[in-house]
């Protein structure tokens, strides 16, 4: 989509107009999750907060998948990097969340080789580039990654390329949705959907969920006029007292999603019930690489020895990740915890919502 | 439990190279003009002012669309002794070269940082160079100092920002970072942007020559615009307002930023340059700049407000309001 074309959802005049609109429509005190870290920091750097009405409250929710990777295995990956010849290629959003005794870019300070690439098929290319080495790649992410790792493992395979090797560290968006309602603190009244999540799931996948809580659902953009769109047609169901499934990111978003990449990412992974940071084990949440490709597999192939792993106490991630708290209710935040001297990854992530609060708010 | 070690966010302009200059640098050298942390230090020597700077250019790749590691080695500091006001006279020039270099490209370098000096009306008046073992240096660091003559009644400063001062950006921002990023191995995009760097004291003589109240002058390099105004802000006690759908950017360097998640207020420029002035000499000091290729983009980006906070706000375009607070750390290491 051309820069021009998104012009168009940034517009002023059409944003200004879906917030007088929704000054109109919504009277009752409602809290809306923004599921995704890129919606949270798109309502921060758009201001989006200080144009709403003042019952309108926006939580964020687990949708940052450095954040909500839990700390035995971000020590792992700390673990990993310690081992002869191996190279660790991660996402940058990794390099500064603190393990329990060290952090990737503090290793990679100490001379580690650690190397922070923009996709799976870079750190594939560093591999066949480097046959004397182990490279590493760190899977972490949600079904927006998931198809291009799978098919980074499947080229290697087919590249014959036996020195690359993936740790996947996966999480899935709809299981979590059902987590969240079972936890009792939780309270949201409405959902703001992953739109990027969303492309390649497809709005169907949702309907279990929304049906089963009969939560009012919203898939959205990432623009300013998507967010705020969203948000009226949440308020208007909330309003008018139902929930259901609506998709507000239809210019992206098909009912059944990208075939293709579902075909890719049950190719090579299968799901798994595995834990988040601060909500606990969510059942078949998780994606592992198949059996079949266990030679790609770093959590098969390495003895990975993780010398002492304990989540920071004091950090409120958990109820940060859960919409329960807000980063100004953590007694670390901006006092000990910063971006500078993290606690937690939420401070630390481009997509974290103590890294948005402490960049953007005004408060 | 953590050990000291210099992280390459300490290099990075942002917070932690914030903190390493203040916590460790000022109070080792301690003396006025160091901590007035400007671009260059001005001093007064036998009845003259003299501005004073050095920087050192680590960039990679050495060579890119738009300049190469030597024209912004003279660019960058002509530019700093601009921003103090100054007219640059002389630089010098240190080299710090990996064995094994090739000459062919040595060649390009210096011959690249000829035509800057000639270009900027500066001489190289001396240098130092130095060989080091295969693998102990990237291919070629650069280092160069320079002095330049501050005229009579010019006062450029940090602190100098006051309530009611319009900010105002010299052009198109983030250009150098971008390509840069985009040369970088791995990085595979059709792109047309080049680095922005070039001299910014001819049209700084302008402005000063029609405008002598400029009250801060500076060029947002590594950090960018956001960490500049932030420094600026912190050094003047004073809150600056920033207008989101006034701040000029190429629709190509936005598209690239976008893609890979990064906030061009905080990538590095080589040819641009903050004007703080006073709201009556706004459209003197903006047609100076029109005249010039550096400013003919100018245009007016924001505001200074009382804000004991010293905070940087931003009005976004759908009338919001956030913060643009200094960043950690680098969102790109040796981007010059």
């Amino acid at each position: 989509m051309s820069i021009k074309h998104m012009q168009e959802y940034r517009d002023p005049v059409i944003s200004k107009g879906l917030i007088e609109s929704l000054w109109r429509i919504s009277n009752r005190p409602i809290r809306l999750m923004e599921v995704c870290g890129t919606h949270t920091m798109s309502v921060f750097k758009n201001g989006i907060r200080s144009v709403l009405p003042e019952n309108i409250t926006l939580v964020s929710g687990p949708g940052c998948p450095v954040c909500v990777t839990p700390q035995n295995e971000i020590d792992a990956f700390l673990g990993l990097s310690m081992l002869e010849d191996v190279v660790i290629t991660t996402f940058g959003d990794l390099i500064r969340v603190p393990g329990t005794q060290s952090s990737l870019q503090r290793e990679r300070a100490r001379g580690k080789d650690i190397r922070v690439v923009y996709s799976s098929l870079d750190a594939l290319d560093i591999a066949r580039k480097n046959p004397d080495k182990k490279v590493v790649f760190l899977g972490v992410g949600f079904e927006t990654t998931a198809p291009t790792i799978a098919a980074s493992i499947t080229m290697a395979r087919e590249d014959n390329i036996t020195n690359y090797h993936v740790f996947s560290a996966h999480k899935l968006v709809p299981p979590v949705l059902a987590g969240l309602m079972e936890i009792p603190d939780v309270r949201v009244d409405g959902f703001m959907l992953p739109g990027h999540v969303s492309v390649i799931i497809g709005s169907d996948a949702y309907i279990t969920f929304a049906e089963r809580f009969r939560a009012p659902c919203v898939i959205a953009g990432f623009e300013p006029a998507d967010i705020l769109h969203a948000i009226s047609m949440l308020a208007e169901q909330i309003e008018a007292g139902f929930g259901r499934l609506e998709n507000a990111y239809t210019r992206a978003v098909t009912a059944k999603g990208n075939q293709k990449a579902l075909a890719l990412i049950n190719q090579v992974f299968e799901t798994v019930d595995t834990c988040w940071r601060g909500i606990g084990t969510v059942p078949l949440s998780g994606l592992k690489i198949r059996e079949e490709f266990s030679a790609f597999d770093a959590e098969q192939v390495f003895e990975i020895i993780v010398p002492y792993s304990e989540a920071q106490t004091g950090c409120v991630c958990g109820e940060i990740l859960t919409g329960i708290k807000s980063p100004p209710d953590c007694p670390l935040y901006k006092r000990l915890c910063t971006p500078t001297e993290p606690f937690g990854p939420c401070m630390v992530s481009s997509e974290g919502t103590c890294a948005a609060y402490y960049r953007y708010y005004c408060g | 439990m953590k050990t000291r070690q210099i992280l390459l966010d300490h290099g990075s302009g942002g917070r932690l190279s914030h903190e390493l200059i203040t916590g460790l640098m000022l109070p080792a050298f301690d003396n006025a003009p160091l901590s007035e942390l400007h671009d260059g230090a001005r001093l007064d020597i036998a009845g003259m002012r003299l501005a004073f700077s050095t920087d050192s250019y680590v960039v990679d790749p050495i060579f890119f669309p738009g300049g190469d590691i030597g024209v912004l080695s003279v660019n960058g500091t002509v530019n700093d002794l601009a921003m103090c006001g100054a007219a640059p006279l002389f630089l010098s020039a240190g080299l710090i070269i990996e064995e094994g270099f090739c000459l062919d490209d040595l060649d390009r370098i210096i011959a690249s940082m000829t035509s800057a000096a000639k270009n900027a009306g500066v001489t190289i008046v001396t240098g130092d160079t130095k060989v080091v073992p295969a693998g102990t240096a990237d291919k070629i660091f650069i280092n160069t100092s320079g002095i330049g003559l501050i005229p009579e009644g010019i006062i450029i400063s940090g602190d100098r920002a006051q309530p009611g001062d319009k900010v105002i950006i010299s052009g198109p921002i983030a250009d150098h970072g971008v390509t840069i990023l985009v040369q970088r191995k791995g990085m595979e995009f059709e792109s047309d942007i080049t680095s922005d760097t070039t001299p910014l004291n001819h049209m700084v003589g302008g402005m000063l020559s029609s405008c002598p109240d400029i009250h801060v002058l500076r060029d947002p390099t590594r950090g960018g615009v956001g960490t500049s105004l932030n420094e600026i802000a912190e050094r003047s006690r004073v809150g600056i307002k920033l207008y989101e759908d006034k701040i000029p950017i190429r629709a190509e360097t936005a598209g690239i930023c976008e893609l890979l998640g990064l906030d061009p207020l905080y990538i590095a420029n080589e040819g641009k340059l903050l004007a703080f002035v006073r709201p009556e000499h706004v459209n003197r000091v903006l047609s100076v700049m029109k005249k010039h290729h550096a400013g003919k983009d100018a245009c007016l980006i924001g505001e200074v407000i009382s804000d004991s906070h010293a905070k940087v706000i931003m009005r976004t375009r759908i009338g919001g309001t956030r913060i643009v607070d200094m960043p950690a750390g680098e969102q790109l290491p040796r981007i010059c």
